[in-house]
């Protein structure tokens, strides 16, 4: 069965071949082009960022690992143990067991406090769900990406660990950057 | 029967012996040196550093990697031939040692009232020398991957083979033009022949053919099919590890050497400098270093250039392109040697 195109159909206007001279010429033209582009990166110098001496800034919403806040006037912490962190966690990593808190012993703010709160971030995988679950924004996103560690309990971040004020090792992007 | 060399002088033995470590001393030192400079200089290419961790700027990267080389295991696959699996990378090793021997370095001086030649034999069959080496070579990289036992040593040791007979041809018809104008066979008296002008010059396609051969003939980028890192994880040295790789790795880059040493020699001016300068005897050696290092320059820059050719477009640019070309300018020299003399 014939097709028939009908008159809208567009014709495609191709180059000619180029000729074996021409092709010749023109592999030897782009051949000295690109040396010339190689050779251009020379001058120009290296791009790397050598990391562990220097570091890329990172931006300052960059979803690095979590801290756990105080009150800056009380010292008491922001989290009261209500767990909706650990219930919006889709990696199922964090686990809080509350407590109530004491007159003798006062450690939130709030009714409760978490006795526990362990994020385990060998298994988190820093969608920052938890920080925007929190009603007390007592749980943030860090800055800190370089959490290798020599074993997998050791990625364990216990209550303590991150309550700490963390270690600065990561440079923030200034605003022009 | 006893063929004659035409060596225009007596060298006592032991200037032979002296002359044969030198040259193996400098071969020793130049390999890492080049090592080196393809990887950094592949960096500064791509924008990047390369190794400068080991020593001052990466200085001692070369050895680091050598002694690492040096101090592994010697494994060999069950499925291997294990006489000609040892004895492949020594091929290898010795071709590209002995063609470096003949590359001259200078002329005849006079060191202490003996007369030594700055080479290590000038034999009358120079490029012929060369070329047989070469053909050697290819054994070292075939019997490598065919008593390797393993399916990728195999193609890269059947590509590697099919390339070098293909760009052979041509490299020794490149060299044809210029043994028709030098008159002579000897890589001395064809540096002689270039006093008025370097072959580079008259001999241009010569020469362009004689590289893009020469490429070919060390296995490097755009031809490095042999290998095709990509394809087949390292082609004919897939299986090697330890000192036997370490010994095709010197191989390779010592060809890229003497290649680079040829190409000085024969196209440009060897020890001669232009514009009738005329400097001390002691000079020439350091010429003849600083063109070989600008050649070898070419060919990491090249490397760091051209992506692999297909093995098709190979073949067809090996056999339609460059030996059809180096055969007319063989013809056209011929014609216009006899034109003119």
């Amino acid at each position: 069965m014939a097709w028939h195109p009908g008159a809208d159909v567009i014709e495609v206007q191709r180059a000619p071949a180029p000729g074996a001279a021409r092709s010749a010429w023109r592999s030897v033209r782009e051949t000295l082009r690109g040396l010339r582009t190689t050779f251009a990166r020379i001058p120009e110098g290296p791009v790397t960022v050598q990391y562990p001496e220097e570091k890329t800034p990172v931006f300052p919403r960059f979803r690095g690992r979590h801290k756990l806040h105080r009150f800056e006037d009380t010292g008491l912490e922001k989290c009261v143990g209500c767990s909706l962190c650990a219930a919006a966690c889709p990696a199922d990593c964090i686990r809080v067991v509350a407590a109530e808190n004491t007159p003798q012993m006062r450690v939130s703010a709030g009714e409760r406090y978490a006795a526990v709160y362990e994020i385990n971030l060998a298994q988190c995988i820093f969608c920052g769900y938890c920080e925007l679950a929190c009603p007390f924004d007592a749980i943030t996103m860090g800055h800190d990406y370089e959490l290798s560690d020599h074993g997998r309990s050791d990625l364990i971040f216990t209550k303590e660990m991150l309550l700490a004020e963390p270690l600065e090792r990561t440079p923030l992007r200034r605003e022009d950057e | 029967m006893t063929l004659p060399a035409v060596v225009g002088y007596y060298e006592p033995w032991w200037v032979q012996v002296i002359k044969a470590i030198l040259i193996f001393v400098v071969a020793l030192s130049l390999v890492p040196a080049v090592l080196l400079a393809e990887r950094k200089l592949l960096g500064r290419l791509q924008s990047r550093y390369g190794p400068n961790r080991v020593g001052p700027f990466g200085a001692l990267q070369p050895l680091a990697d050598i002694l690492k080389l040096l101090t592994k295991e010697q494994f060999r696959p069950t499925t291997s031939v294990g006489f000609l699996f040892a004895i492949a990378p020594v091929i290898s090793i010795l071709t590209a040692v002995a063609a470096f021997a003949i590359i001259p370095f200078g002329d005849t001086q006079d060191i202490f009232g003996t007369q030594v030649g700055l080479y290590g034999i000038d034999v009358s069959i120079g490029p012929l020398y060369v070329l047989a080496f070469g053909a050697i070579a290819f054994y070292g990289i075939m019997l490598g991957g065919w008593s390797s036992g393993s399916k990728y040593s195999f193609l890269g040791a059947m590509r590697g083979a099919a390339q070098l007979i293909s760009y052979e041809v041509s490299q020794g018809l490149a060299l044809l033009g210029v043994l028709f104008s030098a008159q002579t066979l000897s890589l001395t008296g064809i540096v002689h022949a270039q006093a008025g002008m370097w072959y580079v010059v008259p001999q241009l396609v010569g020469f362009l053919i004689f590289l893009v051969a020469g490429f070919a003939e060390t296995n490097r980028a755009p031809f490095d099919l042999t290998e095709a890192d990509a394809e087949l994880v390292g082609g004919y040295n897939t299986e090697f590890g330890g000192g036997r790789f370490a010994s095709y790795y010197f191989a390779e880059y010592l060809n890229v050497v003497v290649v680079a040493g040829i190409t000085t020699t024969v196209f440009l001016g060897g020890w001669l400098l232009p514009f009738g300068l005329d400097p001390p005897g002691w000079v020439d050696p350091i010429v003849v270093l600083v063109k070989l290092s600008l050649v070898t320059f070419l060919f990491i820059w090249v490397r760091a250039t051209l992506p692999r050719l297909r093995y098709d477009q190979l073949m067809s640019f090996g056999w339609k392109v460059l030996l059809p070309l180096a055969t007319v300018n063989a013809l056209v020299t011929a014609i216009v040697v006899v034109a003119t003399h």
